[in-house]
């Protein structure tokens, strides 16, 4: 008996390919890291629906799942924002202000660390050197490097991305 | 033959058999290493380190249960170095848990205490951080409390192993480990089967059943009501142990006495209505037999193993009888004719069921099990509650006159008796339908085949002519094993018996803890306690349900007959499929 998940979301039929590949190998359930990798490479994160999915296609319980998913830091458990912002705790960040800089994100996005902002738009991260310690302290939205930063140019950075989304919705 | 070796146990010279443990080695030898989280019946896991040993030549300890023995080797089990860090290994578990043992549940009966005790913790060098978790108060029938765990892992090896129903896991990591279900949802939103199995092999008081007892003594004061008990067949096996006696005493009469004490008006038991189930069950069987119905029939009995139909067998509940259970086709009958009989309004009849078992609470909330609108069973409490409210009503149980049961719901015969040991609904089922099929009395009544503690036990009669083939599965896990065999041969079988516990109800999941010199779930006490009611059932005069007069009279005076109207209306249910889906992962396959 399965109890699989009725969808037609083009991700979870990836998903289940990839599963339908390792699927009746020995020991088959001994996969489960690389699939949940999968899972987080496609939705971003490990979703309810798709761990309950992972269940029943490799026929481990969801209780195990869970145990797993939460033993490693690298698996996120809730949706990440339309932008990932990382922030930079490591020594020479932190010397040099990285303190006030994640007050500053906090008071502005109103979520602490691992927590994503009510409108979906922002999720904030910490990071230990971004290996741009001459720009310190610094910050990383999407990959994209933002260095020497004061509290109010924190501000300006996220008002910066909030207009641009403002202005694509208008356009759209 | 197995090869022998020789070991120094603190200088003394032993045979033993190699491929075995230090640990079982010791115990045969009479030393008792301490221990936390081994268990004999589970995988093991070397998480507490509680039962290390001093091997020569080692450079650390050893962890006992998990290091095999060798030719030469020198053990010693009671070091002074040895005593002082297993005590600092107790002390640091201690230090993380909440010191409140004189309010807990388990004080007095706790392992965790016991082994503080054993190891000689007199004073405590440290304050350690304590976990601060929400209980999970979800469930009908177990309570969860992270703040209590120790992480020794039982909980989650009997879930997985035993019962494969895999219900809990352990989740994060570190000192933030918390066993809970997946997504670490409410217990009742989970594949928990409600057995209660967590709670017997649990140490501390991390996993504890949903106690009725202190609304149950209000409730007694209240003048209002008529208070009606029942008790399962298996409480009376066991109770004895929760006041220190050895098990194997059969106490239905003490436990009848001790209940008129503590204020119920009517005592009855379900044992009678067991026999009424096999009343139904063997008629349902025999239709089925004819072809009205699908075969094998599987009991209904066990409501731990119902909730694991539901959620992990959807295909096979059209094989599952539609009877209730004894216990709540007792709390029927006592709704319903028992009022008549008393000419009393049944919402004033206060229907209690005290029970081995902690998924009864489960299964008396179920709504589909409700007679004219009222629940049958109103508060069901296990053994363990029904012996502490006893010794805390100051009745002297240990001492007590033995009373019988009340009319008109208190005679039962041996078949009703037995149900409570695994195989016992089976044989109790076929001596009926022997006779009712054939017309002949059954000579050799007693059928051994399905008696024991073998995990699958199989079977055969002959009706007329005509080979009925049985099988029997005690604990999910055996039930699983058998399961898988049906789907894959539906002609294999006639009739099966599950029960969800191992030993069947006498290892229910509210039976007394084990006490200090026995493990939980330990063979040599479930035995006992089996013997105890087959026991009951040899001293009977009436060994066959349908020769108990009670039933007979129930039937002539208000049921009619057997998967009659009035039957279909009260004694028999149906069950749906129920998320979530249980999942039991296939047996790891070694390459």
């Amino acid at each position: 008996m399965t109890c699989a998940v009725k969808t037609q979301d083009p991700r979870m039929a990836e998903l289940k390919v990839f599963m339908e590949q390792l699927r009746g190998t020995p020991r088959s359930e001994s996969n489960l890291i690389a699939i949940l990798h999968k899972v987080q490479e496609l939705y971003g994160y490990l979703s309810r629906e798709a761990m309950d999915e992972v269940a029943a296609a490799m026929q481990i319980p969801t209780a195990h799942i869970w145990g797993v998913a939460t033993f490693y830091h690298y698996f996120k458990l809730k949706a990440p924002g339309r932008h990932v912002i990382a922030i930079c705790l490591g020594t020479a960040c932190y010397i040099r202000g990285a303190g006030e800089i994640l007050e500053k994100l906090r008071d502005e996005l109103k979520i602490d660390i691992g927590g994503t902002s009510s409108d979906g738009m922002f999720s904030l991260e910490e990071a230990r050197c971004l290996g741009a310690c001459g720009l310190a302290p610094v910050m990383m939205i999407d990959g994209k490097i933002y260095g020497s930063l004061t509290p109010k140019r924190v501000s300006e950075i996220i008002q910066g991305y909030r207009k641009l989304e403002a202005a694509s919705v208008k356009s759209a | 033959m197995t090869k022998k070796l020789t070991i120094y146990i603190n200088d003394k010279p032993y045979e033993v058999d190699e491929g075995q443990t230090i640990m079982q080695a010791a115990d045969k030898l009479g030393y008792h290493i301490p221990r936390l989280c081994y268990h004999p019946k589970l995988s093991i896991e070397g998480a507490c380190r509680v039962c290390i040993v001093e091997v020569e030549g080692m450079r650390n300890y050893v962890a006992s249960c998990a290091y095999p023995v060798a030719e030469g080797m020198k053990i010693r089990t009671h070091t002074k170095e040895l005593r002082t860090a297993r005590r600092d290994i107790v002390e640091l578990i201690l230090d993380n848990h909440p010191q409140d043992c004189h309010t807990c549940e388990r004080d007095g009966i706790c392992e965790l205490q016991r082994l503080a005790y054993a190891m000689g913790m007199r004073h405590r060098h440290f304050e350690g951080e304590r976990k601060n978790y929400e209980k999970d108060l979800s469930s009908a029938s177990v309570i969860r409390d992270p703040n209590k765990c120790i992480l020794c892992g039982r909980c989650v090896r009997i879930c997985s192993e035993i019962q494969k129903v895999n219900a809990l896991g352990y989740a994060h990591r570190g000192f933030k480990t918390v066993v809970m279900p997946a997504y670490n949802m409410p217990f009742s939103d989970s594949v928990c089967t409600t057995c209660g199995q967590c709670i017997n092999v649990c140490p501390t008081a991390s996993f504890v059943e949903k106690n009725y007892s202190q609304e149950l003594f209000e409730k007694l004061q209240d003048k209002s009501y008529i208070k009606v008990a029942q008790i399962a067949p298996s409480v009376r096996a066991a109770i004895g142990e929760g006041f220190d006696l050895a098990p194997g005493r059969a106490m239905e009469k003490e436990t009848a006495a001790a209940l008129r004490k503590l204020g119920f008006d009517y005592v009855f038991d379900t044992q009678l209505s067991a026999d009424l189930t096999i009343m139904e069950e063997a008629s349902e069987f025999l239709e089925r037999v004819k072809g009205k119905g699908k075969l094998p029939m599987i009991t209904s009995c066990s409501s731990a193993w119902m909730k694991c139909l539901e959620q992990f067998y959807p295909d096979l509940i059209g094989n599952v009888s539609t009877c209730k259970s004894p216990m709540s086709m007792m709390g029927a009958m006592i709704k319903t004719y028992f009022a008549d009989k008393i000419k009393a309004d049944p919402k004033k009849i206060l229907s209690v069921a005290v029970m081995c078992c902690t998924a009864k609470k489960y299964e008396a909330a179920r709504p589909e099990l409700k007679v004219n609108g009222m629940p049958a069973v109103d508060i069901v409490v296990t053994t363990r509650e029904i012996a502490w409210m006893i010794k805390s009503a100051g009745i002297d149980f240990v001492h007590i006159q033995g009373e019988d049961f009340d009319k008109p719901l208190g005679i039962s015969s041996g078949a009703g008796a037995i149900f409570g040991a695994t195989g016992g609904v089976m044989e109790a089922a076929l001596r009926t339908a022997y006779e009712l099929y054939t017309g002949e009395p059954l000579v050799d009544i007693e059928i051994t085949d399905v008696r024991g503690l073998k995990g699958i036990k199989e079977g055969k009669v002959t009706l007329d002519g005509k080979e009925i083939r049985v099988a029997v599965a005690h604990g999910l896990g055996n039930a699983n094993h058998l399961l898988e065999t049906v789907r894959k041969d539906p002609e294999r079988y006639h009739f099966i018996e599950i029960m969800g516990c191992p030993g069947g109800c006498v290892g229910g999941g509210g039976q007394p803890y084990a006490g200090s010199n026995s493990m939980p779930l330990d063979e040599e006490c479930l035995k006992k306690r089996a013997e105890a009611l087959y026991s009951i059932d040899r001293h009977k005069t009436i060994r066959l349900s349908h020769n108990n007069p009670d039933v007979r009279r129930l039937y002539r005076e208000f049921l009619g007959k057997p998967l009659g109207e009035k039957s279909h209306e009260l004694l028999h249910t149906h069950y749906k499929p129920k998320l979530p889906c249980g999942i039991v992962p296939q047996e790891m396959t070694v390459r």
